[in-house]
């Protein structure tokens, strides 16, 4: 079942922690394998950053993504960065406050790709009243369109990954998230 | 007991270096290893330990050579650069005996060339970079769980042999996470031996398996350690020819007279394989892939995984590549311990090389296509 | 000859390693005699002592003296001090140094080490000149003089290692020299009982290498020259920078504590573990 994930977007936006959480989920919490890698630029702030996430039924080798087969997109950079590697028929996830899917309409026609539109930010903003979890919403429409982790899994992954008294609010966002693609 | 965890591999150098008794750390930032340094600056304390950033990778290594001495399990981590700075205390560091781990997880190369992306270009640096004789140990992880083991290792392998071993990781291993799992009862600690304070002991003493047991400064033991030419008792006796010939070889031999015993292999489909690939580190992890896939297309091919690059496991690669046609090794540099390979097995196999540098792992597709352009040409 | 019988400090010395490699005239030999009276004036354990050195002929001494000690490489002492320093805060460090190896090579480590303030105790045997390798010029040699990499004369502004090293925030830093012993010794006798990072500046002759090279032909002829040319600070402080040509400023340039860094790194274990940083733990197999 190996699934390949990358998220992608600004540095800063917490893409690594998100992906460090869909791997905790899957490997401590749900009984699967999950390797995490990341590429980062020197600029600790606002660089292009992502984040990449195997995740398999059996042990894991070649720990980096080819070919992702979830491609979640927080900005308009990396969405236009990294449409092409995504597998035919795979599935897009993006925040449309920070992307615009009709600059890759085109590619999601050819590819037959499953496009969701999770307006993380704007749900952080409004529904938490804090911009920083967006990428903890934007973990929780991941757990529930693509059903790579378990919901139980993705709760435990983010209490034992987050700030100390944080994690009420986290778990607030993460539940925003999963709703947003009910 | 045991414990799961989904961390870094830095951070499974760093919880290696404690589980093994490391209480002293010293290092100088640098891109990708400075995770190792950020968790033991966190960690050390808590155990009773002490870290300290020196002004310099120089200085990192001069360091740890000295809280050694004082009776301390020390280690330094570094990438590159940081390797090349320390290579004249690491040449103290083995006339002297001293044992003490270097992590060095490799970027692109040489000089500063790429801080966020993978490499293997220091193997040769881990093998030679100081100058004169004189045999390392060197051991590569190739997942989180095993670089928390192999830094266990390297910090037993240090007392055990009284030398310098390097972890030879790179950017993927330092910065990937996974799975990994502690297991109280997988824990083997090597202590430092405690010399007896006799009239007669000697520091320095040519005994019969290259190692004498050491003491801490203030036992009262009064050494005189020295990175020049030195006899038995650690005093300088540079002119001598015979002092330094009995001396060097010894420091040699103590680690070539153990290579069975030191050096390690994992291997799968070697016995029936007509080409057989060889790599170590994180590009293993390709390589396994490729294997398994091309045995399914009905290929007869098998794998080495080199776990202690240094001292190289002659005797168990000779002999697993005996009927082997090819031998390809796979690496992230144009060519370092292929020629290692290359040295040893030229007699017996024809020895390919897939090196790639430019900070990406090799690809299993890449692999493949290797394995068949060699088999079938 | 240094080996007299009759010296009282030889119960101090590896008389296995004499006779020593220093040049009649050399004072290191006096800067020895001055560290051995001032370790028993300060009633330190000298069996507890540990000396590290880097290369050079001052770094020579800890070979000579009866102690756990560390030959090291060019300009690291100090960074081989500050490992075992930390690793067993129960020794009493002392480095020894000249100005090629401290404040050449080494001057990083040097600066370094006083911002750190460990207690550490540093005697810089300062002759102005590369002795060992055979007269060249070092970052103290003062301008215009001669030396092997300087045949047209010295064209470099040498440094003032004491102020220096007080600038870099060292807890005591002094200067003196060989031909005032008495001060020598108390300073010596100060810095091994100053918590913190210590730094003695000796300065001292180098007859073989300095004094043939230029007009000061025998070490009397040197001592006499630097007995004139010696200043005191207090003195110093009121006079031009006319008047301190080729002058020798003695004295203490600084001398006040601060946190030192091993209490500081004791605290961090007490504070997370419950007790001081272990010692020795690397015979132990139990965490």
């Amino acid at each position: 079942m190996r699934k390949e994930i990358r998220i992608c977007g600004f540095g800063g936006q917490g893409i690594i922690l998100a992906g460090i959480i869909l791997g905790k989920a899957a490997s401590l919490f749900d009984e699967n394998e999950a390797v995490q890698t990341q590429s980062y630029g020197p600029e600790a702030r606002g660089g292009a950053s992502k984040c990449e996430v195997v995740i398999d039924n059996k042990l894991i080798e070649y720990p980096k993504v080819l070919s992702p087969d979830i491609l979640v997109a927080m900005s308009n950079e990396a969405l236009l960065k990294y449409i092409g590697d995504l597998k035919d028929n795979g599935t897009l996830i993006v925040d449309p406050g920070t992307t615009d899917i009709n600059e890759v309409r085109d590619f999601i026609d050819e590819h037959n790709i499953d496009v969701y539109e999770a307006p993380a930010t704007m749900t952080a903003i409004n529904d938490i009243g804090l911009k920083i979890v967006a990428n903890i919403v934007m973990v929780g429409a991941i757990t529930k369109i693509t059903k790579v982790i378990s919901k139980e899994a993705a709760m435990k992954a983010i209490e034992a990954s987050v700030p100390k008294g944080t994690e009420e609010k986290n778990i607030k966002a993460f539940e925003a998230g999963y709703a947003l693609a009910e | 007991m045991s414990e799961e965890l989904f961390i870094q591999g830095n951070e499974a150098c760093a919880k290696g270096a404690i589980a093994a008794g490391c209480r002293f750390f010293a290092g100088y930032p640098i891109t990708p290893s400075t995770e190792i340094a950020e968790t033991l600056a966190r960690e050390l304390p808590k155990v009773g330990g002490s870290f300290v950033q020196m002004e310099d990778e120089i200085a990192s290594m001069g360091a740890i050579i000295g809280a050694s001495w004082g009776g301390t399990k020390s280690m330094t981590a570094t990438s590159g650069p940081g390797l090349s700075l320390m290579q004249e205390n690491i040449g103290y560091a083995f006339i002297t005996e001293t044992p003490l781990v270097i992590a060095d997880v490799q970027r692109g190369s040489p000089s500063t060339a790429q801080p966020t992306m993978g490499a293997q270009g220091d193997m040769m640096q881990a093998r030679w970079g100081s100058h004169g004789d004189y045999e390392p140990i060197a051991l590569a992880p190739a997942s989180v769980e095993e670089f928390f083991y192999f830094t266990i290792k390297a910090f037993n392998l240090a007392e055990q042999y009284r030398v310098p071993v390097f972890l030879m990781a790179d950017e993927t291993m330092g910065h990937m996470r996974e799975k990994m799992v502690i297991d109280e009862d997988k824990i083997d600690i090597v202590p430092r031996k405690r010399p007896e304070l006799t009239d007669d002991y000697l520091p320095f003493k040519h005994v019969e398996d290259g190692t004498t047991p050491m003491p801490a400064f203030g036992d009262g033991f009064k050494v005189h350690i020295t990175g020049l030419t030195h006899d038995e008792r650690g005093y300088p006796d540079t002119n001598n020819p015979e002092t330094h010939s009995k001396l060097v070889t010894r420091l040699c031999n103590k680690i070539l007279n153990n290579r069975n015993e030191i050096s390690s292999v994992f291997t799968q489909f070697c016995d029936d394989a007509d080409t057989v690939v060889i790599s170590y580190g994180s590009p293993i992890r390709a390589v396994i892939e490729a294997v398994l896939k091309v045995r399914k297309e009905g290929r007869k091919v098998g794998y080495i995984k080199v776990d202690t690059p240094w001292p190289f496991p002659n005797e168990q690669v000779l002999e697993l590549t005996e009927g082997a046609k090819n031998v390809i090794v796979v690496e992230m540099n144009l060519g370092q311990m292929y020629y290692e390979v290359d040295r040893l097995l030229k007699q017996q196999n024809n020895v390919h090389l897939l090196g790639k540098i430019g900070g990406m792992l090799p690809t299993p597709d890449e692999i493949i296509s290797k394995i068949k352009e060699v088999e079938d040409k | 000859m240094a080996e007299e019988k009759t010296n009282r400090f030889l119960p101090y010395l590896r008389e296995d390693r004499l006779p020593h490699i220093f040049c009649p005239g050399c004072g290191n030999g006096a800067v020895m005699n001055a560290f051995l009276a001032a370790m028993e004036k300060a009633e330190m354990d000298f069996d507890n002592m540990t000396l590290v050195s880097g290369i050079g002929c001052s770094s020579r001494i800890p070979g000579y003296l009866k102690c756990d000690s560390l030959h090291t490489t060019h300009g690291r002492a100090l960074s081989f001090a500050t490992g075992l320093k930390i690793a067993n805060k129960d020794l009493d460090v002392v480095v020894f140094s000249g100005d090629g190896d401290a404040a050449s090579i080494g001057g990083n480590h040097l600066i370094h080490a006083a911002r750190r303030n460990l207690n550490i105790t540093m005697i810089c045997i300062n002759n102005n000149i590369y002795g060992m390798t055979g007269g060249q010029v070092s970052p103290t040699s003062p301008k215009g003089i001669v030396a092997t990499t300087a045949p047209y004369g010295n064209y470099d502004t040498p440094f003032k290692l004491a102020e220096l090293v007080a600038g870099a925030g060292a807890s005591y830093s002094a200067r003196w020299t060989t031909v005032e012993m008495e001060n020598l010794v108390l300073s010596i006798k100060t810095a091994l009982k100053n918590p913190g990072f210590s730094f003695v500046e000796v300065v001292t002759l180098c007859p073989t290498y300095f004094g043939r090279k230029n007009k000061l032909k025998t070490p009397t002829a040197m001592a006499a020259v630097m007995k004139a040319n010696t200043v005191y600070k207090s003195a110093a402080d009121r006079m031009s920078e006319k008047e301190l040509k080729d002058k020798v400023v003695v004295g203490e340039f600084a001398n006040k504590q601060r946190d030192e860094l091993s209490e500081v790194l004791d605290k961090f274990s007490i504070d997370t573990y419950g007790k001081k940083t272990l010692i020795n733990s690397a015979y132990e197999t139990d965490f």
